[in-house]
């Protein structure tokens, strides 16, 4: 287990929705955002602070894909498998990019350096079929570009 | 008169709804009279017509997830739920036709596709929902592809075995941890076919469950039940050099006939000792004399703090011991306010390896003791604490749940219901009235209170029952006089009624104040023992109450109905233990507790 500690802005902003009803959700993007994940520990203060059963934070964790239990790799690749990408032959490109990173859905390659993972519409139907590639969107991606997407994001570093 | 469906109908159905304004509908053509929010599902029991469920349960309020409820209501394009959908004025529902079987069969289907085929050697086999509806349905082979996977038990606490494999995501399980008992060990994990129901992020072993086994009573399935200690209780009977001794807790002998067909209530003690006798156990003892012996430490503890000043009130009752763990995991600042006297069925057990085994002159490192009990989280507490090897020895080596008994009975092959009666065993048998009530929610409170006011008084009172403290009130209060002082005592059972009475003797202590309560009894199940997580299955209201009513009939007959006017209780004090809380009691009877985080890692 990680050994990551709340960092006081966010153990501030977390106390302001405290006690208030529906306010987890808020609280755990913010927790997201920061660490690009929840780490459980975080999780396990985010309990105490709010009042909330530790369970009832891994249900909204594990209900939605927007959060993470695991540390994401140093590139998060994301391929919209909403209808349009869906149409368009997202799961050809998904199934691609399995294959080059060896990775099924939500994995993390060993090294660290690769995170894959499904999403649901990301609101650009237009371009489909998008892959998010660390935040930016890649339009009208072919399943032969796997290869070339994921050596272009390490050569960037 | 027939309708089109072919139901007859008879005369109209209604049903009391107090006060709330009612609401006419048909169903199957019959009229149904019912107080407004009844839902078409118990509305339809009211005319004796069972609609099928997996998901729903008296105990809880229904969530509409396994689909097999569904009825149709005329006027309406798409079936409804049963369970959540409340009749409405003028309603005309079918409950049962060829459609709706069909679409039912089909959702059974579904179920049995995420569903592995082992029953035969399922925790719940013969007694499972799911296979009592597909064998109603007539399954006879499986229509849809399997989904089903393959989980890993997990069996971290020792008390409970938790099978992902076999959860059909009724929720049941969840519903009952978080909502009746405030525990929050189980939750839903991920959504849709990935759903899980586990504990967040550790095994249940790591997480705040306290082993109330109040899911796997609920579950309608083998996803949770008890962790099966039979065979080492085989074990120790074939083994000729030990000397194996038994006991029975209070609620268990108005609770096992279930298991053989008896009406609850049903009170077998004279059979259970017979049986028990015939499964090769040397020595048959009763956990009632040990709750006798509670009451004279306990209602010792109490008056020293209530005549005498020393130690903190409330006094907080203490045998129950997933109410024990709760404690110490979510309300450590209350260990003060605890009994320190150990629960019933320890007491027995480390008697029967000091007491028992000087007087018989038998070496104790013989002696093994099995308790059967309604609880799987006994299972855990006869290693929770070094105090729980008081005689040298663990003091019970190993709890089963009645439900682990009635097994047993059968695999031994004893023809339970025709065993005549038989007598237990001295000299750790014999209870009175107050020790048998034990096993029901304010039970504890009522025999404490009967001992206490004699010793406060010094004198016999007349005064027996104190019907205040009993009853399915999730909190019960009560004021008793005694001596001329007025004794505050508060009932509580379920976990989650708890945090309210807490509530109150934290507010008082902060400002100052009175406390609220002098004694106060806490049952982590619903009922009681008498609902305890390792009973019969089927467990409702209904049947608690008829379960207690067998106990406190079983008080009502007994001459002795107080536990300091016990013989053996006596005797126990004269020649071994001299005086409650003394020196010897101390170090038997009484353990210590510490505050425990909710989560392992």
């Amino acid at each position: 287990m990680s050994d990551v500690v709340m960092v006081p802005d966010i153990s501030r902003t977390v106390q302001k929705w405290r006690k208030k009803r529906g306010s987890l959700i808020m609280a755990l993007h913010e927790v997201q955002n920061r660490y690009g994940y929840v780490p459980r520990n975080v999780s396990l203060q985010l309990a105490q602070l709010m009042d909330v059963p530790l369970a009832r934070i891994y249900e909204v964790v594990t209900f939605y894909n927007y959060f993470n239990l695991e540390p994401p790799g140093r590139n998060n690749v994301s391929v919209c498998l909403g209808t349009a990408c869906y149409l368009k032959g997202a799961p050809d490109i998904f199934d691609s990019l399995k294959e080059v990173l060896g990775l099924e859905d939500g994995g993390t390659t060993g090294d660290g350096e690769f995170h894959l993972q499904s999403v649901r519409c990301v609101g650009c139907c237009g371009l489909a079929p998008v892959v998010v590639m660390n935040g930016q969107t890649l339009s009208k991606v072919r399943p032969g570009d796997a290869k070339d997407i994921t050596a272009r994001a390490k050569k960037k570093e | 008169m027939t309708n089109p469906n072919g139901y007859t109908t008879k005369s109209n159905i209604v049903a009391g709804g107090n006060g709330r304004p009612s609401v006419t509908a048909t169903i199957n053509g019959q009229q149904v009279k019912v107080p407004e929010g009844t839902t078409i599902l118990d509305a339809a029991r009211l005319l004796h017509v069972e609609i099928p469920t997996l998901c729903k349960h008296a105990d809880l309020d229904p969530t509409a997830a396994c689909g097999l409820c569904i009825v149709k209501a005329k006027g309406s394009s798409k079936m409804l739920r049963a369970c959540c959908t409340p009749v409405e004025k003028g309603m005309e529902i079918t409950t049962h036709d060829a459609e709706i079987v069909e679409v039912r069969r089909t959702v059974v289907e579904l179920i049995l596709s995420k569903h592995p085929n082992d029953c035969l050697t399922c925790g719940r086999n013969q007694n499972c929902e799911l296979q009592t509806i597909a064998s109603d349905f007539g399954i006879r082979q499986a229509v849809m592809p399997s989904i089903a996977k393959d989980f890993e038990l997990d069996v971290s606490t020792a008390a409970l075995t938790l099978d992902p494999s076999k959860c059909i995501s009724c929720g049941r399980c969840v519903h009952v941890c978080q909502d009746i008992q405030n525990v929050h060990a189980l939750c839903f994990l991920g959504r849709g076919y990935e759903t899980q129901i586990a504990p967040a992020g550790v095994s249940l072993g790591e997480s705040p469950c306290v082993k109330c086994g109040q899911c796997s009573a609920h579950c309608p399935t083998g996803a949770i039940f008890e962790f099966d200690e039979t065979w080492r209780t085989w074990d120790f009977l074939k083994d000729p050099e030990l000397f194996t001794v038994v006991q029975i807790a209070p609620s268990v002998r108005v609770a096992i006939g279930e298991a053989f067909g008896l009406q609850p209530g049903t009170n077998l003690t004279g059979q259970l000792y017979a049986a028990l006798r015939r499964l090769g156990f040397d020595a048959i003892f009763d956990t009632n004399f040990g709750a006798d012996v509670t009451i004279l430490e306990e209602g010792s503890e109490f008056i020293q703090r209530f005549m005498h000043s020393r130690g903190e009130l409330p006094l907080i009752t203490s045998c129950c011991p997933a109410w024990v763990d709760f404690m110490e995991k979510f309300h450590g600042d209350m260990i003060g306010h605890f009994s320190t006297c150990k629960s019933p069925h320890e007491i027995v057990g480390v008697l029967a390896k000091t007491y028992y085994a000087e007087k018989t002159g038998l070496d104790p490192a013989r002696i093994r003791c099995v308790s059967i009990m309604p609880c799987t989280a006994k299972k855990w507490e006869i290693g929770r604490h070094e105090s729980m090897y008081a005689s040298g020895y663990q003091d019970v080596d190993v709890s089963l749940t009645t439900r682990e008994l009635a097994r047993m009975i059968k695999q031994a092959g004893i023809a339970f219901l025709d065993l005549e009666e038989e007598e237990c065993d001295p000299i750790l048998g014999d209870y009175t009235g107050a020790g048998t009530i034990f096993g029901v929610t304010g039970g504890v409170m009522e025999a404490a209170l009967r001992t206490a006011a004699d010793l406060i008084t010094g004198e016999t009172l007349e005064q027996l029952e104190y019907t205040g403290v009993r009853g399915l009130e999730g909190v019960k209060e009560a004021e008793v006089e005694i001596a001329g002082r007025t004794v505050r005592v508060a009932v509580a059972h379920g976990l989650g009624h708890v945090e309210s009475v807490l509530h109150r003797v934290r507010e008082a202590k902060e400002n100052g104040e009175e406390p609220p309560y002098h004694f106060v009894e806490v049952m982590a199940c619903p009922g009681g023992c008498v609902g305890g997580g390792g009973q019969p299955y089927g467990v409702t209201n209904d049947v608690r109450m008829a379960r207690a009513r067998g106990l406190y009939s079983d008080d009502e007959r007994r001459k002795l109905r107080k536990s300091h006017e016990n013989p053996h209780v006596k005797r126990l004090y004269d020649g071994f233990l001299k005086e409650p809380l003394g020196r010897k009691a101390h170090e038997l009877l009484h353990t210590k507790y510490q505050a425990r985080l909710t989560y392992a890692r």
